[in-house]
């Protein structure tokens, strides 16, 4: 067994929620490039520059990418043969996102009960995805969430015999219908299968792949890649004004589902699409 | 597309003047408000009573900036989401509100409220809340400090940067814009 110290989870995660605000990948930067290339709109190319200028006016420090600093939705992988000590591991998260929001002036925007509506002031509670795995590492992956890319996501129950086509159908209909609001160029995470509440889960799993990265099996591999060329025929481009540039990766994912179902999710990720991961 | 320097307030010339598409840097002073700070709004209209601030010429910006480090006047400051106010925004059109700052669509009702009180919906760019944050000089919370990001705020600001998006005659640039270049 390996001991791992509550405090040093808290500040792995403090960690994590800051840097994740003010420092956008590479992986990002270098799609903005590519989109730059093939943009035949002005306005479009205009509007990604001002995207990489703000990144670079992030990475000061002073003012985080986005001011909707997001839902701290964290995705666990704790090893089989580590003991939490000093503390529960999900106080311990909780205790570095309050950190990390606090201290790293990231907005708090997170209400207590979805009808009452009263914020909590310290962005907690987070999202925790936990799963036990073999090993004596502790990994945590965040994903802050934006609130206007997120609205624009859903989960459908299809018909098995809708098949590859009526997946494909919902979610060209999904992004058609968000149109200028998750503020693209976004990222598309499909979630296809399990259950109702699998087929989101695997879709927001989806988003945390290498950017543009395509799924290892072939069918859904395919599906991938004429949901991308479909989406940016759309016309939608950069923040809505016109384009050739709406999504800048597909991800789709897949689990084993009941023989009556086929459970679709789309999971719509806005062009500030934060991640950071550590291995304790 | 042009590029106009717009000072807020705003007049009617100064609306009537703008087209989609036009690219436009406002300096002046404009109001911050979102979902909570207009379901108050809207609440104090219903109960008849006076409302905190006289929209009469206003912009105001549909955000909900991240808390300001010391030394700087605000946090991030992009735009949110404008549909969510879609439902309040044609009763304050018609207090005088001349235009509204925010990202993505707008309703039916609310374009056509642009035209009828002559106003207009312009577009910040969605997520560039660092490069828009340089262009506030000031920031002060007018009412309902108790809703923090919330909260009703007044700007000033110095060649924010927008795009008219619905104009006083209907017209739309999301519509035209995504028209233009769909296959």
């Amino acid at each position: 067994m390996r001991d791992i110290e509550a405090k040093t989870v808290t500040e792995a995660v403090k960690k994590l929620c800051i840097d994740a605000c003010y420092y956008l990948n590479d992986e990002i930067l270098d799609a903005f490039r590519k989109c730059k290339e093939k943009e035949e709109s002005p306005v479009a190319v205009d509007i990604l520059s001002q995207l990489e200028e703000n990144a670079r006016i992030s990475r000061e420090g002073q003012f985080p990418l986005c001011q909707d600093t997001g839902f701290a939705v964290l995705f666990v992988e704790l090893g089989s043969d580590v003991v939490i000590k000093g503390g529960t591991l999900p106080e311990a998260i909780n205790e570095g996102v309050r950190q990390g929001y606090t201290e790293g002036f990231l907005r708090k925007s997170i209400v207590s009960d979805p009808l009452e509506r009263k914020n909590t002031g310290d962005n907690t509670p987070a999202v925790i995805h936990l799963n036990i795995v073999p090993g004596d590492k502790l990994k945590i992956t965040i994903l802050p969430k934006g609130g206007g890319s997120e609205n624009m996501s859903e989960v459908r129950m299809l018909k098995p015999a809708d098949g590859a086509k009526g997946v494909i159908d919902f979610v060209l209909e999904r992004v058609s219908k968000a149109g200028p609001n998750p503020c693209p160029p976004i990222v598309v995470g499909v979630g296809i299968g399990g259950t109702f509440e699998t087929a989101a889960f695997i879709a927001k799993k989806a988003l945390l792949r290498p950017l543009g990265s395509r799924n290892p099996k072939p069918h859904l591999a395919a599906i991938e890649k004429e949901l991308i060329e479909r989406i940016n025929q759309m016309g939608i481009g950069p923040q809505g004004f016109g384009g050739r540039c709406t999504a800048l990766a597909v991800h789709v994912e897949a689990y084993p589902c009941h023989i009556a179902s086929l459970p679709a999710a789309v999971n719509i990720e806005c062009h500030s699409h934060r991640h950071k991961e550590v291995v304790l | 597309m042009a590029e106009v320097k717009l000072s807020a307030p705003l007049t009617d010339k100064d609306v009537e003047s703008l087209n989609i598409g036009d690219k436009v840097l406002i300096s002046g002073s404009i109001l911050v408000g979102r979902d909570s700070a207009h379901k108050r709004l809207i609440d104090l209209l219903d109960a008849g009573k006076p409302l905190p601030v006289d929209l009469k010429g206003q912009l105001i910006y549909y955000a909900g900036p991240s808390p300001a480090r010391p030394g700087n006047p605000v946090g991030s400051a992009g735009p949110t989401t404008s549909g969510r106010m879609d439902p309040y925004a044609p009763r304050l059109l018609a207090l005088g509100l001349k235009g509204m700052i925010g990202k993505g669509s707008r309703s039916a009702e609310v374009i056509e409220a642009c035209k009828k009180y002559k106003a207009v919906y312009l577009a910040a760019v969605g997520g560039a809340a660092a490069l828009i944050a340089k262009s506030i000089k000031k920031a002060e919370v007018v009412a309902y400090p108790e809703l923090g990001p919330e909260a009703l705020r007044r700007m000033d600001v110095e060649n924010f940067p927008a795009i008219v998006v619905n104009d006083t005659k209907g017209n739309d640039l999301y519509v035209e814009g995504r028209a233009k270049y769909q296959k």
